[in-house]
C-alpha cells in the first residue's frame, strides 16, 4: 500500500516528533518517571491509544515492522485500525508475528514470546499515575514521587488483604522501577508483570489524554509491590488453552453459546496460532 | 540536664502588618511535656506550625538535634515527620485517611518507613488500637464510622506507632465532649510517660495544661509573656495577662 | 551536718494586676534551716503565710527575693532560680509535698496514683504497686478502693491517698501541709508513726500541724511565721 499524500511520514510533523523523542529520552534516562509532553490531537478519540500512537509515530522508521495488539489479539477493531493507520501514513511493513516485529504497540498485554533487544514495545496508557485513586491532588502525587514516599500504595494493598484476604488488583498492578519510581504498568494483567522485569526490549509508555510518557530501559529491574507474607502472585485462569493446550499462558474466557458453554483460549492469538501450527504436523502424522 | 531535642530562638513571623510571632524562643527536652497556652489569635498554633517546619519564619531558627529545620530539604523534613516526629491535629479528619480502615491508618506510617510484613503490621495495629482503647473488632472499619473521641484516639495511635521522640499536638481535645476530653488527656499523659515522649501541646484549656505539662508558655499577641514550671505559672502568675487567664478559668 | 533545706532572706509578695496592681507582701527575710532527721513545725496565726512558705519551699510559688537551697544530688540547688527541668528532677528525687487536697487525676486508679512517683524514681512497677498496696492498707484504706480512681472518695480517704503518695517514695525532704486535717484519731496515730519513721530514716520534714497532739508528737522545734505588720 502506498503512503497517503499530504501527510508527513507517520502523520506527526517532524517538530512534534522531536519534542516527543526528547520526552522519550528523558523518560529512558529516569526509568519509571512520568515525563509531561505536548500531546497532539490525533485522528482517533482519547482512549483508543492516542498516547501509544504518538510514541510509535515518533520512533517509527521506514525499515520498521509494526505489530499492534489489543488484549493480546491482532485482529480486534482497535488493533486493525492502528495498524492500518500506520500503513497508510508511514507505509511501513506490518506483521501479526511477534518474532518479526521491530515495534509492538500494545493495549493490555505483553506478548507471550519473550521480546529481544532489537525490539521496542509501546504501551497505551489510560492513567499513568499509580497513586491516582489514593491521592487526588496532582501536585501532591508529584511530591510523593519526588520523595519516594510510597507508604500510601502499600496502604491500598493492606486494605485489600484486610478486606478480601488477598491483594485484589488483577491488572494495572503497581510496580517499582529500578528501586526508585512507583509506576503503573498500564492495564496489563498482573500475570504479565514478571515479563517486564529485566526485559531485553525497550519499554515505552504513552498516555495521550494525560499527556505523559514514561519508559523502562532494557534489563531494568521491575518489582511488583507486595508483602513478605503475601507475596505477589501472577494469576491466570487454571485451565489449558482449548486450542493449543498451553498451560502457562494468559487465557481469555470465551462464551460459546447461549447455554453457558465457555472455553478458555490464549489471549495472545499469534502465540496460540504458532503453537497450533507446530503441533499440527505431529497430529497429522499420527 | 540533657541537651534539648528541639530548640528555637528569635522566631518572628508577620502576616502582612499583623505580627503572629515576635522574638519567640522555646526549647523542649527528651520526655518533656510543654504546653503553649493563650487565647485564640495569640499565635500559639502559628508557633507550632513554625516549629514543626510547616511554615518558615521571617526571622529566627528552629533546630532539631542541632540541625536547622527550615534549612533541611523537604524530603528530610518529611522523613522526620514520619519517623522521629508526630503531629496530632485538632480535627482528626486532618490527620486521618477517612477512606482507609482503622488498621490501615495505623499501619501507614509503618509501611512508609519500610514495613513489608502484613501480619506484623496488623499485629502492631491491633496492639495500638488496644492501647488507645479501641475495640479490636473495629480494625477494618472506616474512621468515619467512629465517634469524635475515637477518631482522635485513632489519630494518636497512627502518630505514635513509629515511636516518635517528639509529638506536636494542636488542641487535641478541641472539639470533644468534656467526658471524652478527660479520657483523652489521661491517655496522652500515660502514653507520654510510658514512651518517654516529648510533647509540645497547644491548648487554650488551662486544666488540660496543668494535668499534662511539665512546663508552660503563655502567649499573647505573638509574644511569650510568661513561662516556667506549670504549677508555678498557674498558681503564682506574674504577668497581668496570665493572672487574667488563670482567674478566668471556671473552677469545676 | 548540712541542712537538707534552708532559706536565706526569703521574701514573697503578690502583685494583683487585676486589682489595680495591689501589692501584698507575705514573707520577708525568712531564714529557715531543716536538717536530716529533723521535723520543724511552722507556727503562727492563720493568714501569716505558713502555706505560702510551704509552697515556696516546693517551688510552687516563685520567690521575690532570697534563696531556697535544697540538697539535691549532693549539691545545693536554688529553687528560686533553678531551671524548671531541674525543679522537676528535684521533685522526683528529693523533695515531696503532701497538700491538704488531692489534685485528682481522672480515671487513674488509686494504687497507680500512689505507685507513680516510685515508678518515676526507677522502682520496678510490681514492687511499686506492692508497696503502694501495703501503705494504703496501713492507712486503713479498704482494699476494694485501691483499684478505683479517688475522685469520688470522701475527704478523709482522699487525704490518706495523698499521704500514701507522699510517704511511699521516701523523699529526703518532705513538706506536710496539715496532713491530718480530715483524719480520725486512729489514722492520726498512723500518720504520727509514719512521720517518726521518716525522721528516723533521715528525712528532713517541714510541716503545718494545727492539731496540737500531732504537732507535739512529731515536731522537734517550732519555726515562727509572723504576719508582716507594715503591709503597704
Amino acid at each position: 500500500m502506498s503512503t497517503m499524500e499530504g501527510y508527513n511520514f507517520a502523520y506527526l510533523d517532524e517538530a512534534t516528533k522531536r519534542m516527543i523523542r526528547r520526552a522519550i529520552l528523558k523518560a529512558v534516562a529516569i526509568p519509571g518517571h512520568q515525563i509531561p509532553f505536548g500531546a497532539r490531537e490525533m485522528p482517533l478519540p482519547y482512549g483508543w491509544g492516542t498516547g501509544g500512537i504518538q510514541v510509535t509515530a515518533s520512533i517509527l522508521g521506514p525499515q520498521d515492522t509494526l505489530k499492534v495488539i489489543d488484549q493480546g489479539s491482532d485482529d480486534t477493531t482497535n488493533a486493525i485500525s492502528i495498524r492500518r493507520f500506520f500503513r497508510r501514513v508511514a507505509g511501513v511493513a506490518t506483521t501479526e508475528h511477534t518474532a518479526e516485529a521491530s515495534i509492538i504497540q500494545t493495549r493490555h498485554r505483553i506478548p507471550e514470546r519473550p521480546l529481544r533487544e532489537d525490539q521496542i514495545i509501546v504501551y497505551q496508557v489510560p492513567q499513568p499515575e499509580p497513586l491516582f485513586r489514593l491521592e487526588p491532588r496532582r501536585a501532591e502525587t508529584k511530591r510523593l514521587h519526588a520523595l519516594a514516599d510510597y507508604g500510601l500504595m502499600h496502604v491500598r494493598l493492606y486494605e485489600d488483604i484486610a478486606r478480601l484476604g488477598h491483594i485484589a488488583k488483577a491488572y494495572d498492578y503497581p510496580v517499582m522501577v529500578n528501586g526508585r519510581y512507583l509506576m503503573s504498568p498500564s492495564p496489563i494483567p498482573a500475570f504479565d508483570n514478571p515479563k517486564m522485569d529485566r526485559m531485553p526490549a525497550l519499554q515505552l509508555f504513552g498516555a495521550g489524554r494525560e499527556k505523559r510518557i514514561y519508559a523502562i530501559p532494557p534489563y531494568t529491574e521491575v518489582r511488583s509491590l507486595d508483602f513478605e507474607d503475601h507475596p505477589f502472585r501472577p494469576i491466570r485462569a487454571p485451565h489449558a488453552c482449548a486450542l493449543c493446550r498451553s498451560t502457562d499462558t494468559y487465557l481469555d474466557e470465551v462464551i460459546t453459546d447461549d447455554a453457558g458453554g465457555r472455553i478458555f483460549v490464549c489471549s495472545d492469538t499469534d502465540f496460540c496460532a504458532e503453537r497450533q501450527a507446530a503441533a499440527a504436523p505431529k497430529e497429522a502424522a499420527e | 540536664m540533657s541537651a534539648p531535642l528541639l530548640a528555637a530562638e528569635g522566631l518572628t513571623l508577620r502576616f502582612g502588618a499583623i505580627p503572629a510571632l515576635l522574638d519567640v524562643a522555646i526549647d523542649i527536652a527528651e520526655g518533656e511535656v510543654v504546653a503553649i497556652v493563650g487565647e485564640s489569635g495569640s499565635g500559639k498554633t502559628t508557633l507550632l506550625r513554625v516549629l514543626s517546619g510547616m511554615i518558615a519564619p521571617d526571622a529566627g531558627t528552629v533546630r532539631w538535634l542541632g540541625q536547622d529545620v527550615h534549612a533541611m530539604g523537604e524530603a528530610a523534613r518529611r522523613r522526620l515527620m514520619r519517623t522521629e516526629w508526630g503531629f496530632v491535629h485538632q480535627n482528626p479528619r486532618d490527620g486521618l485517611r477517612l477512606a482507609v480502615s482503622a488498621g490501615g491508618n495505623v499501619g501507614e506510617r509503618l509501611m512508609a518507613v519500610g514495613a513489608r510484613h502484613y501480619g506484623k503490621i496488623r499485629a502492631e495495629a491491633l496492639s495500638w488500637l488496644a492501647r488507645v482503647e479501641i475495640d479490636a473488632a473495629r480494625i477494618d472499619d472506616l474512621p468515619r464510622t467512629f465517634s469524635g473521641g475515637m477518631q482522635q484516639r485513632l489519630q494518636i495511635a497512627r502518630t505514635l506507632v513509629t515511636r516518635p521522640r517528639l509529638v506536636f499536638m494542636d488542641e487535641p481535645t478541641g472539639g470533644l465532649d468534656v467526658s471524652v476530653q478527660a479520657r483523652l488527656l489521661d491517655l496522652i499523659r500515660s502514653l507520654s510517660r510510658e514512651l518517654g515522649l516529648a510533647v509540645l501541646i497547644v491548648t487554650h484549656d488551662i486544666a488540660a495544661a496543668r494535668l499534662l505539662a511539665d512546663r508552660i508558655l503563655v502567649m499573647r499577641r505573638g509574644r511569650v509573656v510568661e513561662q516556667g514550671l506549670t504549677d508555678r505559672v498557674l498558681d503564682d502568675p506574674q504577668h497581668p495577662y496570665t493572672q487574667l487567664l488563670v482567674s478566668s478559668v471556671l473552677a469545676a | 551536718m548540712m541542712p537538707a533545706l534552708r532559706t536565706e532572706g526569703l521574701a514573697k509578695a503578690f502583685t494583683l494586676h487585676l486589682q489595680g496592681g495591689t501589692h501584698i507582701p507575705v514573707l520577708e527575710g525568712v531564714d529557715l534551716a531543716v536538717h536530716p532527721g529533723e521535723c520543724v513545725a511552722l507556727w503562727g496565726p492563720s493568714g501569716a503565710g505558713k502555706s505560702t512558705l510551704m509552697r515556696c519551699l516546693y517551688g510552687n510559688y516563685g520567690a521575690g527575693a532570697g534563696r531556697i537551697l535544697l540538697r539535691h544530688r549532693g549539691a545545693d540547688l536554688d529553687l528560686v532560680t533553678a531551671d524548671p527541668r531541674l525543679v522537676i528532677e528535684a521533685r522526683r528525687e528529693t523533695i515531696g509535698y503532701v497538700s491538704q487536697f488531692l489534685r485528682v487525676i481522672p480515671r487513674v486508679a488509686t494504687r497507680d496514683i500512689v505507685a507513680e512517683p516510685m515508678i518515676a524514681r526507677g522502682v520496678p512497677k510490681d514492687d511499686a504497686l506492692a508497696s503502694a498496696t501495703a501503705l494504703l492498707n496501713r492507712l486503713n484504706l479498704p482494699e476494694r478502693l485501691h483499684g478505683l480512681p479517688p475522685a469520688t472518695f470522701s475527704g478523709g480517704e482522699q487525704q490518706r491517698v495523698n499521704l500514701a503518695r507522699g510517704f511511699a517514695p521516701g523523699y529526703p525532704v518532705l513538706l506536710l501541709d496539715e496532713p491530718t486535717a480530715s483524719l480520725d484519731a486512729a489514722n492520726r496515730a498512723i500518720v504520727i508513726s509514719l512521720i517518726n519513721e521518716a525522721k528516723a530514716q533521715g528525712a528532713a520534714i517541714v510541716g503545718i500541724f494545727h492539731d496540737a497532739e500531732v504537732r507535739e508528737a512529731v515536731a522537734d522545734r517550732l519555726f515562727d511565721v509572723l504576719p508582716i505588720q507594715d503591709a503597704a
